[in-house]
């Protein structure tokens, strides 16, 4: 058992910890695959000063030495089903990524993909001692967040001061040093199920690795499929995976929401399977190799072997036409979107200044599935594939790989989150050496 | 429900995902560390260990050290490193066999067993032997080439006749005067170390002809020339050549070492000074008393 909440600064500095050494591996616990990315950290690259190179070069401190997937076993809606198969699958990922690197990893960063995230826009609001706001007042704002009752049994995975705001003026990104009274705050809090992240934990532990830290599969891909203007004016990315669908919103470089939809393309697979009657894995390939989401009139006489695998070669040679799985698979999606839009709604998306929507996961790679999401969800819709890193081989730059990139930039610069900052001088315990410091400077 | 036990072998394909262990000992062999133990300090244990370990009986010790010792005497008695004979040169018969005299070798030998620097330390040693070189010839002959010393000056002290060569090394002592009546004669306390010197004089000396007798080294300071008939020139301590040179001049000039003199004082050179003999003396007072010389 971790305390999850608790742990969040020892991981922190583990991960400093774990770059310092220049080693860390990312794991994408996902529902379809399990992928196992080995990160080097070897200082700031040189980047030349030229036009045309942004800020997003700068993730390249990092390089890539190790990559490896595979079929993942014992998860489902992106939580862990069966430990030992997780397990199995995870060790299968990391011993061959360990192998390609050929260095050993003990700190690892995971990703949750299902877990029913819940976001929370929580508000504080302080007067600020003495003219100019210091560290302790930004500590203290925080602290004055009120905790709404986020359930039992849940727990908060990702607490990010988004938005500071000092007397009149809002939007600051970093109030200290200004001169001011009041200081508030928003923060957007994301809870999951708390037994979701210790069966993760736990799972990572009987691998003898180390977890160094815990982020929303929907929050890391969108970090890595939204582009930085996309990011910084307001978009949403939808991580089409195989048993979940992440749905994060961003604005102003910070997530104001995720939440995730329990649907993803393994139930257009067995969609497929239970219309056909054919096999997960038949089905799996035709949805691959055949799938789409609008029918034409060409599709009408294209057929597709289906082969039913019951040994009677001669008699039971089925064959469909490709509109008769489009007839399965669009429904599907459609529910997945539309349930994605109800969530989006929920959310207040359509309040957003852009609706940029970027679609990305395995699911996204459906032909023709951007025309149908812009229908469903609106008018700005692309296909987003993940930041191209260092290292990373050509296999695993698809846009189902981008909670896994998106894992990597949040190891290389991660958000500052509520437990980064100092912790208020009053939250300290009696005798320490801080309060008898601050008494001081009050009494003389 | 899926069967809570594994069932590797039902499902057909078996299982990518390596076991526990296996997975473990991968993670261990990649520690560097761990790595470079196997890799270098497990062998070095083992063959260190294993040779102890063998070593650690004094009887295998004893055998394996005699056989090694059996193997080189082996080798050393092989005809190819024998050496039969000693050749010299440059050395005159009796000093040659004075040579193998003092080389005790029985051949043949091997030649492992010869010290050639030690043996080459052992000629030198010799008195007559200026240098010597020895090597080992193909075809096992020991090749010593000497050079013997060239005898320069009789010196005669304590009743004996030494012969020096031309530094004032040792090299025989004469039997008779008359064996070496070629040679200067050196005589006085410490005339050996001034060698040279008396040489140079010697040769300034050429022109008295067979008025020169020798040398006498006075105090281990000066030297004297010794003339015939009871003549005697006493050179200073500082530069005697010139002084010898310069009484020689005088000589010449005006005759004068063919007087009736004892001998010549250049030992102050500003002021030479003549001693008359005692004839001589006499015949002055007279010539000065009389005006006549007597006869």
């Amino acid at each position: 058992m971790i305390e999850l909440y608790e742990t969040q600064r020892a991981m922190r500095a583990m991960r400093q910890a774990a770059m310092q050494r220049g080693v860390i591996a990312i794991l994408d616990i996902g529902t379809s695959k399990i992928g196992c990315l080995v990160l080097r950290f070897d200082g700031v690259p040189e980047i030349p000063e030229a036009d045309g190179i942004g800020s997003l070069a700068g993730q390249a401190g990092f390089r890539v030495i190790g990559a490896a997937t595979t079929k993942s076993r014992g998860v489902r809606f992106g939580e862990i089903d069966a430990m030992q198969e997780t397990e199995r699958a995870i060790r299968t990922a990391v011993q061959a990524a360990q192998k390609m690197a050929g260095l050993r990893v003990d700190h690892v960063i995971a990703c949750l993909s299902g877990a029913e995230p819940r976001s929370y826009g929580l508000e504080g609001r302080v007067d600020v001692d003495g003219a100019q706001v210091s560290e302790q007042d930004v500590a203290r704002v925080l602290a004055a967040c009120d905790l709404p009752d986020i359930g039992p049994g849940r727990e908060v995975l990702h607490a990010q001061p988004i938005n500071f705001a000092l007397d009149h003026r809002s939007g600051l990104s970093d109030p200290r040093g200004q001169i001011g009274q009041t200081l508030a705050t928003d923060m957007h809090m994301l809870t999951v199920d708390g037994a979701a992240v210790q069966n993760l934990a736990y799972c990572i532990k009987r691998c003898d690795l180390e977890l160094a830290g815990i982020a929303s599969a929907a929050y890391v891909s969108g970090t890595s499929a939204l582009v930085e203007d996309e990011q910084e004016l307001g978009a949403a990315c939808i991580d089409l995976g195989g048993g979940t669908t992440g749905v994060s919103i961003f604005i102003k470089k910070h997530m104001i929401f995720a939440d995730t939809v329990r649907m993803g393309g393994d139930h257009v697979t067995s969609d497929i399977s239970m219309g056909l009657s054919v096999p997960n894995a038949t089905a799996e390939r035709i949805k691959t190799f055949y799938g789409g989401v609008v029918a034409t009139g060409m599709d009408d006489r294209e057929m597709i072997e289906i082969g039913g695998e019951t040994g009677d070669w001669e008699r039971d040679r089925r064959s469909v036409s490709r509109a008769e799985l489009i007839g399965i698979i669009r429904p599907r999606v459609e529910e997945i979107l539309e349930e994605v839009r109800v969530r989006l709604d929920a959310a207040g998306f359509d309040h957003l200044p852009s609706q940029q929507i970027v679609l990305t996961g395995g699911g996204s790679q459906l032909p023709g599935l951007d025309g149908l999401a812009s229908r469903i969800l609106g008018h700005q819709v692309r296909l987003g594939r993940p930041l191209r890193v260092h290292g990373l081989p050509q296999a695993a730059t698809g846009p189902g790989f981008a909670s896994a990139v998106g894992l990597c930039l949040f190891a290389a610069n991660p958000q500052d989150e509520w437990w980064d900052f100092e912790i208020p001088v009053e939250r300290y315990p009696a005798r320490s050496l801080k309060r008898a410091v601050k008494w001081f400077k009050e009494n003389w | 429900m899926r069967p809570l036990k594994f069932l590797r072998r039902s499902e057909g394909r078996a299982d990518p995902a390596p076991s526990r262990w296996a997975y473990r000992v991968e993670r261990l062999w990649l520690r560097p560390r761990f790595r470079k133990l196997v890799k270098f300090g497990v062998p070095i244990v083992i063959v260190a260990g294993t040779v102890g370990g063998y070593f650690a009986n004094a009887e295998r010790r004893e055998d394996v050290s005699l056989a090694l010792s059996d193997l080189r005497a082996s080798i050393e008695a092989r005809p190819e490193f024998a050496v039969n004979l000693m050749a010299i040169d440059g050395a005159a018969p009796e000093l040659a066999g004075e040579i193998r005299d003092v080389l005790p070798l029985r051949f043949p030998v091997s030649s492992f067993d010869l010290d050639l620097e030690e043996m080459r330390k052992t000629v030198l040693e010799l008195d007559a032997v200026a240098e010597a070189a020895l090597r080992i010839r193909p075809g096992g002959v020991l090749a010593l080439d000497i050079r013997e010393r060239i005898p320069a000056v009789v010196w005669k002290h304590d009743g004996r006749y030494d012969l020096l060569d031309e530094s004032g090394a040792f090299v025989a002592t004469l039997e008779a005067r008359g064996g070496a009546a070629a040679l200067p004669l050196i005589a006085g306390k410490g005339a050996q170390d001034v060698t040279p010197e008396a040489l140079d004089l010697v040769e300034a000396a050429e022109p008295l002809g067979a008025r020169f007798l020798g040398l006498v080294r006075m105090g281990e300071r000066r030297w004297d020339v010794i003339l015939d008939r009871d003549q005697r020139i006493l050179l200073p301590a500082t530069s005697p050549v010139r002084a010898l040179e310069r009484a020689i001049a005088l000589s010449e000039a005006q005759d004068m070492l063919s007087r009736d003199i004892a001998g010549l004082d250049l030992r102050n050179p500003k002021r030479p000074t003549l001693r008359l003999s005692h004839a001589a003396l006499a015949a002055y007072h007279e010539i000065r008393l009389t005006g006549v010389p007597t006869e």
